[in-house]
């Protein structure tokens, strides 16, 4: 019987020797979501995740805004990743309505999720950081990810929210003089964030806390389709910027960062790795973007899908495959949209991590799973 | 990049300066005078030219600086003055809130950021303060189902712990709460009461992640208590003695140190196990537990807790100083006492007065303290350093160091002050 349950629904034998501890939604290691860990002594016998709290219905909201008024509220899951967030759903609203993006926004676009990639990665770094107890890594990444917010302001004109991808283009051209500052703050960013190494990442106590801990393996990275870091922490060489390349990701040299041990400890290099590689491309882009021309592709202004279509485009985000699936009936409006997104497939795994690890592992093992609460309840 | 920064003026500096002297003459004139008045009661009052001076004619010697000396220094050799002003719990606490201060002001310059800045407008320097009337403005909140007796002494039985701590440490020669010859079994006892009071607190709360944090900091403390007396061990060998201020006096001509490198380190990384401090945390590691055995205290029983922490933090420091790096012993720096002023008295405007009672600090004493502050504050700052740059330990990893590397290490050290002792090199007393 009980293996026809979730592990949430399933009835248990009470044992007096394990303690059901809540941990979340108010709790300083948990997000906004709520793990219930049932621990025996200082080892987890069972963890339950139980997201839902921050769910806002983004998926119904999108059925009654029309495709251009769509833009803002899709981004709030991550505002972080704000770019990215909207990619795949811009993606899609171009092929529905056939429209041509011209060449110079696709880079700006690559551009622009690039470095909204790193204002992630760096957020989640922060939190990573101060989840191990290391204070240092939280104030650095959080500093450093000025830089780069700067540069989507200069960009964007908004610091988070940017809705700067519409169908058609990106929303307006980059500033004068765009190219230089961008090139000084991101070689800069890369030096930063290489000295991460010294005080995180070879650090023995962290390496020691990490290594071995909540192990992956591809086997079972493949079978519970995690994506993103998570999958290429497991030694699973997919990058959906490679596998299936959209705009001009074709054009540039993409290379992705795979490590095979599976552990804590790879799952949080590879996106620190996946920054420095970040840098690299927005540096080819800027190289080989045109350096005039327009950017954007003037819509009519109400557009409509081409009678019943549906449409699935996804892209690689800060936390793996995020898929955006379309359907239009001819209406101003999608009939249905549906989000697949990195966060929640990630989670899966965290049960089958958790299962047998120490009390203390469990902040490193959760949120190495590069999991975002509120991207998963949508 | 200064934007949190104001731009600096003279007149704001000067005037922010003033404001801070107006707060502390009103708390000077509400709070201290009163305390003085009390404390005055309890000197032995000196006879000065046939008069015996008494409190009631307490306003009167303000004006006479030759009455005021002997009554000071009559108030020096009380009790009273030990344990709360100079070697006792007044020195320990400013020691205490200074050391909050830099540890919040270094943390910030070392992750870049700035730190307290506006509380006393000057680098925050009020910053505690505002943070402790805060505490004591909170309300307390007990857990409905804790064990209530105990939940409310706890913070206080910790407090008194650590200033018992205090109380055994030799500031200088002769400056000292407690000069027991036993002092370094003393502070072993001491510091045997911790866990106690850790899993009383924990566990009273009845709730489980006070609970979780209590049962930690009793593996911690408990198993980290043994290689730390078993690491001092290496200079009661040497000294032949407990008594501490013997054991400082001892050092006059080197520290410890330089014999027992070993059993430094080995004190050094117990300390900061025992003084729950990064990377040796978790019973208060807030990603996993909230905040451990600390969770449901709430307003001034936190504060209880954080004061009796850094009191701790304080004694600790303090003992490895007199331990290990030669307690007041140090190069004479602080100039002697101008004879002239005692034989031919100090001249005031006009007059000329003769002071009884001069000097009130003796050049070895002031320099004692000197060093002794000194040192402390440099061995706080390596206490404080690992909180920058390292993460959370895990306990297992904890417990494993404890019980094989770090009673390992102090068994060594046992051995090379057992070879230096028997090959002859040193012995109790000193250089042989």
């Amino acid at each position: 019987m009980t293996s026809e349950l979730p592990p949430g629904l399933a009835l248990q034998k009470v044992d007096e020797r394990i303690m059901t501890l809540n941990v979340g939604p108010q709790h300083p290691g948990s997000g906004h979501m709520r793990i219930v860990v049932q621990i025996d002594g200082d080892y987890i016998v069972a963890c339950d995740p139980d997201p839902g709290y921050v769910h806002r219905g983004e998926e119904k909201m999108a059925e009654y805004r029309n495709y251009i008024l769509n833009i803002p509220h899709l981004e709030r899951p991550v505002i972080h990743d704000s770019c990215n967030v909207l990619y795949p759903y811009v993606l899609g609203v171009e092929e529905i309505v056939g429209i041509e993006v011209p060449e110079r926004a696709k880079y700006v676009r690559v551009i622009a999720s690039e470095l909204n990639r790193c204002i992630y990665t760096m957020y989640w770094l922060a939190i990573y950081g101060i989840f191990l107890g290391h204070s240092t890594m939280f104030m650095w990444p959080a500093g450093d990810r000025e830089l780069l917010i700067d540069l989507m302001e200069k960009m964007t004109g908004a610091r988070v929210t940017h809705a700067h991808f519409v169908p058609g283009g990106v929303r307006n051209d980059l500033p004068p003089n765009f190219e230089d500052v961008c090139l000084r703050q991101v070689n800069y960013f890369e030096k930063r964030i290489k000295e991460y190494a010294a005080v995180f990442y070879d650090n023995p106590i962290l390496i020691s806390r990490t290594r071995d801990t909540g192990v992956l393996s591809r086997q079972d990275a493949i079978r519970l389709g995690t994506t993103g870091s998570v999958l290429r922490a497991s030694g699973v060489d997919y990058d959906l910027r490679i596998k299936e390349p959209y705009d001009v990701y074709d054009e540039l040299d993409v290379h992705t960062n795979v490590m095979m041990e599976g552990d804590s400890y790879a799952r949080s290099r590879v996106p620190w790795l996946d920054m420095i590689e970040s840098c690299n491309i927005i540096r080819q882009a800027l190289q080989k973007m045109p350096k005039s021309g327009s950017v954007r592709t003037k819509l009519k202004p109400n557009p409509k899908g081409k009678g019943l279509d549906s449409v699935y485009k996804r892209v690689e985000s800060g936390r793996g495959s995020l898929g955006c699936y379309i359907v239009s009936d001819g209406k101003t409006e999608p009939y249905r949209l549906k989000m697949s997104v990195g966060s929640f497939r990630n989670l899966i795994a965290l049960p089958y991590l958790l299962k047998g690890e120490k009390l203390g592992n469990m902040p490193s093992v959760y949120w190495s799973l590069n999991y975002w609460p509120v991207e998963a309840d949508r | 990049m200064s934007v949190i920064a104001p731009k600096f003026k003279l007149s704001e500096f000067i005037k922010s300066l003033l404001d801070n002297i107006f707060w502390i003459l009103l708390i000077a004139v509400l709070i201290a005078i009163p305390a003085i008045q009390i404390v005055l009661f309890a000197i032995e009052m000196p006879v000065i030219n046939g008069e015996l001076l008494t409190p009631f004619l307490a306003l009167t010697w303000i004006a006479d600086p030759t009455r005021t000396l002997p009554i000071i220094k009559a108030f020096m050799a009380t009790d009273i003055f030990r344990v709360m002003a100079f070697p006792g719990f007044g020195f320990a606490a400013l020691l205490a809130a200074g050391t909050i201060f830099i540890e919040r002001k270094m943390l910030a310059k070392l992750q870049l950021r700035v730190g307290p800045f506006y509380c006393g407008k000057i680098e925050g320097i009020l910053q505690l303060m505002g943070d402790g009337l805060k505490l004591i403005s909170k309300e307390i909140i007990i857990p409905a189902k804790a064990d209530k007796p105990i939940f409310w002494a706890a913070p206080v039985m910790f407090v008194g712990a650590a200033a018992a701590f205090v109380a055994l440490i030799p500031v200088a020669p002769g400056w000292v709460v407690a000069d027991v010859d036993l002092g370094l079994l003393g502070v072993f006892a001491v510091i045997g009461f911790f866990p106690i009071i850790t899993i009383l607190s924990a566990w009273s709360a009845n709730s489980k992640f006070p609970f979780i944090g209590g049962i930690r900091a009793l593996f911690q403390m408990v198993s980290f208590e043994i290689p730390l007396i078993l690491s001092l061990l290496g200079v009661v060998i040497l000294t032949g003695t407990l008594n501490l201020s013997e054991i400082a006096a001892s050092q006059s001509s080197f520290p410890w140190i330089v014999f027992l490198p070993v059993g430094a380190i080995v004190f050094f990384i117990t300390m900061l196990a025992e003084l729950e401090r990064i990377p040796f945390d978790l019973p208060e590691a807030e990603s996993e537990i909230v905040a451990g055995w600390l969770t449901e205290l709430s307003g001034m029983m936190y504060g209880l807790v954080q004061l009796g922490t850094y009191l701790k933090l304080y004694a600790f420091a303090a003992l490895f100083v007199v331990l290990f790096l030669g307690g007041w012993n140090g190069p004479m720096i602080v100039p002697p006492f101008p004879a002239e002023i005692i034989t031919d008295g100090i001249e005031l405007g006009p007059v000329t007065a003769n002071i009884p009672g001069l000097p009130v600090f003796t050049q070895e004493m002031l320099n004692g303290t000197l060093w002794f502050v000194l040192k402390t504050v440099g061995v706080i700052f390596f206490i404080l350093l690992p909180r920058g740059v390292f993460p959370r330990i895990r306990i297992d990893m904890l417990l494993s160091l404890g019980w094989t590397k770090l009673i390992g290490l102090a068994f060594v050290n046992i051995f090379i002050a057992l070879g230096l002792l028997y090959a002859g090199v040193l012995g109790p007393g000193g250089l042989q």
